[in-house]
């Protein structure tokens, strides 16, 4: 027997592993490529066959239908290209408002349940596992149709001193509307940011060189605060506020969040809220007990040792986990198609589907909105999350 | 010469056990402290006595119509009444326990799996889920063996919900272990398809696919196929959350060293049986936990076909809760669909951390 130890395989066989590898790889290129064909050319022959006429040009078409809360100027004559832009508008609005929201309320739930009171940490297990064991599709309603949509119309409305009111139509609060300072006033606080960034600089500075400390916080709140009063006292008030007065039957004047808005961002932020918490909780409970301990005997007080060593450290395994809830929360804004808040899903993906038939292209929008939102928020949190991640030897 | 003398005793030790000294040290070790647990007991006075009398002290427990709830409390009598639609659906009245039948089913089939001491677990398992969805469905659907044909469109209520959620992880477990194999293989093409596959799933809303499915997928199909609607929905949930069980599996698969995947190699074996025989029966005994997570997740979201019309049990609150003979019982109905959903949830994430517990024995050095 002859054995070809080392000799380079000339011959093409199924036993080469790269041969093998280069074959599974143009069988699945040429299988997904012909499911794609198949499907485009099903697609083709349906639209045909109903007499459907695929492409954009319906987005330059009047709407013809009234939206119950738009951020921006509407009327029903506008084109769907505008009812697009209204509905991401409002998406974006209830997830900024979410994110926020949810990330103060899980912040303060997450310290509570590692709280020693026990009553504090009973409170906070209890909230964590009450909320997020529901879906968010039902606290949504629950709030919609169980709460808000049940309270007393604006005539018997829950009066919060003359200047909230909360009824069956809402929450009414004053405006803020641009008075003559207003200018000057956001001009007062761009110099006040930019003197806290120097300030800072410098600050930094002369404790690197010297090791004196200096108050950032407190000298930067300072400058935070004086800077704009100071030039509201020279230009006058930057915002007047318009009071909701009660007309009629409905309030007139001031700004109106609607019971749909409301019932949302409630929801998202107590069921996202809860995620948060147990995040933060692990966060905090990953840092071990002997980098407090290290800390102490450095000569640290609790809260710098709180400030400059726990909580960087916390961050790094928050962080992560902390976005996808994020965009959990940005998906699941989505869920008020339920309750016919109008934003991307029920605006779009619903009543312009319906009234215009262009299902693959208004499905193919809604989509890659979504995608983006994701795809861009997932960037910006890696590139901060490489920011603080630790940089081993 | 000086006497020595003792120096007086010490007064003994504060209380450090029973309830005076744990209340010192848990409730009241500071003024901060005390001040956040009346803080506490006060939130408390707010919110649990109203929600007591109005779930149990002053509720209505019996009665057959909206009349015979008189007093103020909550009305249950509504939730009596309507309990087999949001058990069942509109699922017919005299067939109803095929469905309990198969729940029942279900259990003592499932039972044998969780005695640790049951021999030959592996057959029984496999048997047990090649056999048990074709007996399902024909007790579900009917349409053979001399039963009824029950069309899905009457399907609903907790029934319908339990069938997406077990249809869907059931569906999405196979898919979402190729799916994490793909993402892991040397191959470029395979990968960029599974990371593509997996990355739009996971970017979109559920309630897009859900969409999609209902409106698109007719589209997709050759001209005069229907499909079901349930089986709509059903493939929808199965690729959206295929992607899910791939990240979780995917990282089962990158907790297991690098040793095994050389030995397993060494050993001569090729790759389907060094991933069938080596790695993935442990990278999925890592990742069982984050599958039920996930379950868990999905179970949740199968409220949202309430958007493509099918009547789960959230749906089949919010339509009796729209029913004029029963106007005002919103409350009720979602504070009922609530319980349920959490009894489920709750349920299985405390399995959860039990079997974390449970299968935390291996890779640790």
């Amino acid at each position: 027997m002859q054995t070809q130890i080392g000799a380079p395989k000339q011959k093409l066989s199924f036993s080469d592993p790269k041969v093998r590898a280069w074959l599974f790889q143009i069988i699945t290129i040429v299988a997904v490529v012909s499911l794609g064909w198949y499907l485009f050319n099903n697609t083709q022959t349906n639209l045909q066959h109903r007499g459907i006429t695929s492409g954009f040009d319906f987005l330059e078409r009047s709407a013809g239908f009234g939206i119950a809360q738009h951020l921006i100027d509407y009327t029903e004559s506008d084109s769907y290209a505008r009812v697009f832009v209204i509905g991401l508008l409002n998406t974006l609005l209830v997830t900024v408002i979410g994110v926020v929201l949810a990330t103060l309320l899980g912040f303060i739930i997450g310290v509570a349940r590692l709280s020693p009171n026990w009553m504090i940490n009973k409170l906070a297990t209890v909230y964590v596992e009450v909320f997020r064991n529901i879906p968010p599709l039902l606290q949504i309603l629950f709030w919609y149709f169980a709460v808000f949509l049940t309270m007393p119309g604006p005539r018997a409305s829950h009066n919060f001193g003359d200047t909230f009111f909360v009824s069956s139509r809402g929450l009414n609060m004053p405006a803020a509307l641009a008075a003559d300072g207003f200018w000057p006033f956001v001009v007062s606080v761009v110099v006040a940011i930019v003197a806290i960034v120097l300030m800072a600089r410098w600050a930094n500075k002369r404790f690197e060189a010297t090791g004196v400390p200096f108050h950032k916080f407190w000298a930067g709140l300072a400058l935070l605060i004086v800077i704009p009063a100071l030039c509201a006292l020279i230009f006058g008030a930057p915002l007047h506020w318009e009071m909701p007065k009660l007309q009629g039957f409905n309030f007139v004047g001031g700004w109106v969040l609607i019971p749909e808005l409301l019932a949302l961002t409630l929801a998202l932020t107590v069921y996202t809220a809860a995620f948060i918490a147990e995040i933060v909780r692990s966060g905090i409970k990953s840092v071990s007990h002997g980098q407090t301990e290290a800390a102490r005997s450095l000569g640290l007080r609790p809260g710098p040792t709180l400030r400059k060593v726990i909580i960087p450290q916390a961050l790094r395994v928050i962080i992560p986990p902390l976005t996808s809830q994020y965009l959990n929360l940005a998906k699941n804004s989505s869920l008020a198609a339920g309750i016919g808040y109008p934003e991307m899903v029920s605006l779009f993906a619903g009543t312009v589907l319906n009234q215009t038939g262009q299902a693959i292209e208004v499905i193919a929008i809604t989509m890659s909105v979504y995608l983006a939102i994701s795809i861009s928020i997932s960037l910006l949190m890696n590139w901060y999350n490489k920011r603080i991640a630790l940089i081993e030897r | 010469m000086s006497t020595h003398t003792f120096k007086p005793d010490m007064p003994p030790p504060g209380k450090v056990f029973g309830p005076m000294a744990w209340m010192r040290a848990n409730l009241f070790s500071s003024w901060l402290n005390t001040l956040l647990t009346l803080l506490a007991f006060y939130l408390i006075y707010l919110i649990v006595p109203p929600i007591l009398h109005w779930a149990i002290l002053d509720a209505n427990w019996v009665g057959t119509t909206r009349a015979d709830c008189t007093k103020e409390g909550a009305c249950w009598v509504f939730i009596q009444q309507r309990f087999g639609q949001f058990m069942y659906g509109y699922y017919p009245g005299d067939l109803r326990w095929r469905v309990d039948l198969t729940v029942w089913l279900a259990i003592v089939g499932v039972a044998p799996l969780f005695v640790s001491r049951f021999p030959r677990k592996a057959v029984y398992g496999l048997s047990f889920l090649v056999l048990y969805p074709i007996i399902a469905y024909c007790l579900l659907h009917g349409g053979v063996f001399g039963l009824t044909n029950v069309a899905t469109s009457q399907w609903g209520g907790l029934m319908l919900t339990l069938v997406i959620a077990t249809v869907g992880i059931a569906g999405a477990l196979p898919l979402g272990i190729v799916l994490a194999l793909g993402r892991r293989s040397n191959m470029p093409a395979i990968r960029v398809v599974c990371v593509t596959f997996i990355e739009f799933w996971r970017g979109v809303p559920l309630i897009t696919v859900l969409f999609m499915s209902s409106v698109m997928l007719p589209l997709f199909l050759p001209e005069g196929m229907g499909i079901d609607k349930l089986l709509r929905a059903l493939i929808g949930v199965i690729l959206f959350q295929s992607a899910y069980v791939a990240e979780v599996v995917r990282g089962g698969l990158q907790a297991i060293p690098k040793g095994q995947y050389e030995a397993a190699a060494a050993m001569g074996l090729g790759y389907w049986r060094s991933m069938g025989l080596v790695i993935l029966p442990q990278a999925l005994k890592l990742v069982i936990p984050g599958i039920v997570n996930t379950f868990i997740a999905l179970f949740k979201d199968t409220s949202l076909v309430i958007i493509i019309g099918l009547f789960d049990l959230l749906n089949s609150v919010k339509q009796a809760a729209a029913d004029p003979k029963w106007l005002g019982m919103a409350t009720e109905g979602y504070v009922f669909a609530a319980l349920v959903f959490w009894i489920f949830c709750f349920g299985m994430s405390r399995y959860s951390i039990h079997l974390e517990h449970k299968l935390d024995t291996g890779h640790k050095r």
